[in-house]
């Protein structure tokens, strides 16, 4: 007798049931719906005026400069009770490559994502024994930017498993819902409307390849969180305050969405 | 430390007292035209541009004055006003009997309308320059050079620079 | 701190109308303007920056409040002598900001053969 499998219908329908489970079960546990696919993917650079375009391409005179210069001087400044430099522990600042494109992690000790200026925060006071740098301090973005600049050229690629996993799902959250007076959601200019134009000011994918950069209308190197706070206030919510977990989730979040973008550094913006 | 968020009651104030300052630009008569903006209002433009003459007349006071001779170059469109690319160059020999001694950079709207003025001579070589600027907002900005003979020439180009959607103090 | 970047070409030939590029480290607080908690930021800009070759002065730039925050100069020298560049200018706060250069410029190549 013949058997239900072997007849043509049937044994085509078996073959569509694997080739099913199998794409289910191939695709990779972070294959979430992404709104801008990988290949639409743009740095903020392509949404810059000339202007923009050439101050970063001026590898002399980049305004970013001047706190690169500074940065890398302070990563062979001895300091604190230890007297090491960061060069002590770590050597080369080259040795850092790699490092910046898949910040934010996961820090193994106290399980909280750690950002790169968290990082560096925690190194100085934990293994320099050195004082403080507060969020945003000249010293800590010059160094932050350093670090950054070694991995530049290369394609983001934050890590949102494991450990990281409930922190990306918080940020695609904090992405995705409206907040503020003006009850926007990031998703709502960033993914919908990108390339149009708000006023005279034309909209990024508000990508985080690029961070720290100098922006010019703050006149100065900024990180990721303290634009992010920005985006806050430009929807008229209320500002998390520094050093907060959900600035550090929504960066993760745009890692991950900002997958194979290049990091540049230093970079400019407006 | 918290950013300030404005509140409600802010914004509709700010709104009106726009409104009004507007309309009240649009009644002020006199030589000068005036611009009434979010940067006059906050102090950091002069809401009334000044006129070619008294931009030049404190350095050029009786001396001739000619347009020619300088290609001042900046864009036409400024993506911010802190930093606004900005170079000049001068048709010059720069010779002991034939030089540029001063180049000054005049501004119409900024606060203060000398931006910066540049010492030179026939050591320069060349009386060709490059610097950034700030620019409160659309103007005619201005490259005045002195001759060594004491006469003046320049060039003029007008700039207009937009501002980002989302306002703050940083 | 970084104070300044200079760039220069590495070799001039005597003659040669050389290009300077001068990036300073300097905020440029014009004085207008109010940090985050709203507090008005003082002013402080550089009063003058001036460049000179042997101690002969060879370039000077007077800026205001109206130049960008670490700005950037660019001027030309023609080549005469060799000696020690030095950068130096003075803010507001009358902090004196310094860099120097050690100029070297090579004789021109003689193109015409001695003798007959």
């Amino acid at each position: 007798m013949q058997s239900i499998a072997s007849k043509p219908v049937f044994s085509w329908l078996y073959l569509l049931v694997w080739f099913l489970a199998g794409v289910f079960i191939a695709s990779p546990l972070s294959a979430q719906q992404r709104n801008i696919a990988l290949d639409k993917l743009q740095s903020g650079l392509d949404f810059s005026g000339a202007e923009v375009q050439s101050l970063q391409a001026d590898e002399f005179a980049n305004p970013g400069n001047i706190s690169l210069d500074t940065g890398n001087k302070l990563w062979s400044k001895p300091d604190g009770k230890s007297n090491k430099s960061c060069q002590s522990c770590h050597g080369d600042i080259g040795r850092m490559k790699g490092i910046s494109a898949r910040y934010p992690a996961v820090d193994k000790a106290s399980g909280k994502l750690f950002n790169l200026e968290d990082r560096i925060r925690q190194c100085r006071s934990k293994n320099q024994k050195a004082s403080e740098w507060p969020y945003e301090s000249d010293e800590l973005i010059a160094l932050s930017l350093a670090v950054t600049s070694t991995s530049r050229g290369m394609p983001l690629q934050a890590q949102i498993n494991g450990a990281a996993k409930s922190h990306f799902e918080n940020g695609q959250r904090i992405f995705t819902t409206r907040q503020g007076q003006m009850n926007l959601a990031c998703t709502n200019c960033h993914d919908q409307h990108y390339g149009q134009k708000l006023y005279t000011d034309p909209l990024s994918q508000g990508q985080p390849n690029a961070y720290p950069l100098y922006r010019i209308d703050w006149q100065r190197v900024v990180s990721l969180e303290r634009r992010l706070r920005f985006c806050y206030t430009g929807v008229r919510a209320e500002i998390p305050p520094w050093g907060h977990s959900d600035m550090r989730d929504l960066s993760l979040y745009l890692m991950w969405r900002g997958q194979g973008l290049l990091v540049e550094a230093p970079a400019v913006r407006k | 430390m918290m950013s300030p968020v404005f509140s409600r009651r802010q914004s509709i104030a700010q709104l009106l007292k726009t409104v009004l300052a507007a309309s009240m630009g649009t009644f002020f008569s006199g030589a000068a035209k005036a611009q009434v903006d979010k940067l006059t209002i906050t102090g950091l433009a002069e809401a009334r541009l000044r006129t070619f003459e008294e931009m030049v007349r404190p350095y050029v006071q009786n001396q001739e004055l000619k347009k020619e001779g300088v290609s001042l170059s900046l864009p036409m469109l400024a993506d911010n006003g802190h930093m606004v690319p900005l170079s000049l160059k001068i048709d010059s020999p720069m010779t002991d009997a034939e030089h540029i001694t001063h180049v000054y950079l005049i501004s119409q709207r900024n606060p203060v309308p000398l931006m910066a003025k540049f010492v030179l001579g026939p050591w320069s070589g060349r009386a060709d320059l490059s610097t950034r600027v700030r620019l409160s907002g659309n103007q005619n900005v201005i490259a005045l050079a002195r001759r060594s003979d004491g006469n003046f020439i320049y060039d003029l180009q007008e700039v207009v620079v937009t501002e980002a959607a989302c306002v703050d103090n940083g | 701190m970084a104070s300044a970047r200079l760039q220069i070409p590495p070799r001039v030939t005597q003659g040669d109308v050389f290009k300077i590029r001068l990036l300073v480290n300097h905020p440029m607080d014009s004085g207008f303007l109010r940090d985050i908690d709203g507090v008005l930021i003082q002013r402080n800009v550089i009063r003058h920056l001036l460049c000179t070759l042997n101690g002969r002065e060879v370039f000077r730039v007077e800026p205001t409040t109206g130049v960008s925050a670490n700005p950037l100069f660019e001027f030309y020298l023609r080549a005469t002598e060799s000696g020690e560049m030095l950068f130096r200018w003075v803010d507001d706060k009358a902090y004196i900001g310094e860099l120097r250069h050690n100029l070297v410029v090579e004789a021109a190549n003689a193109s015409k053969p001695s003798g007959n």
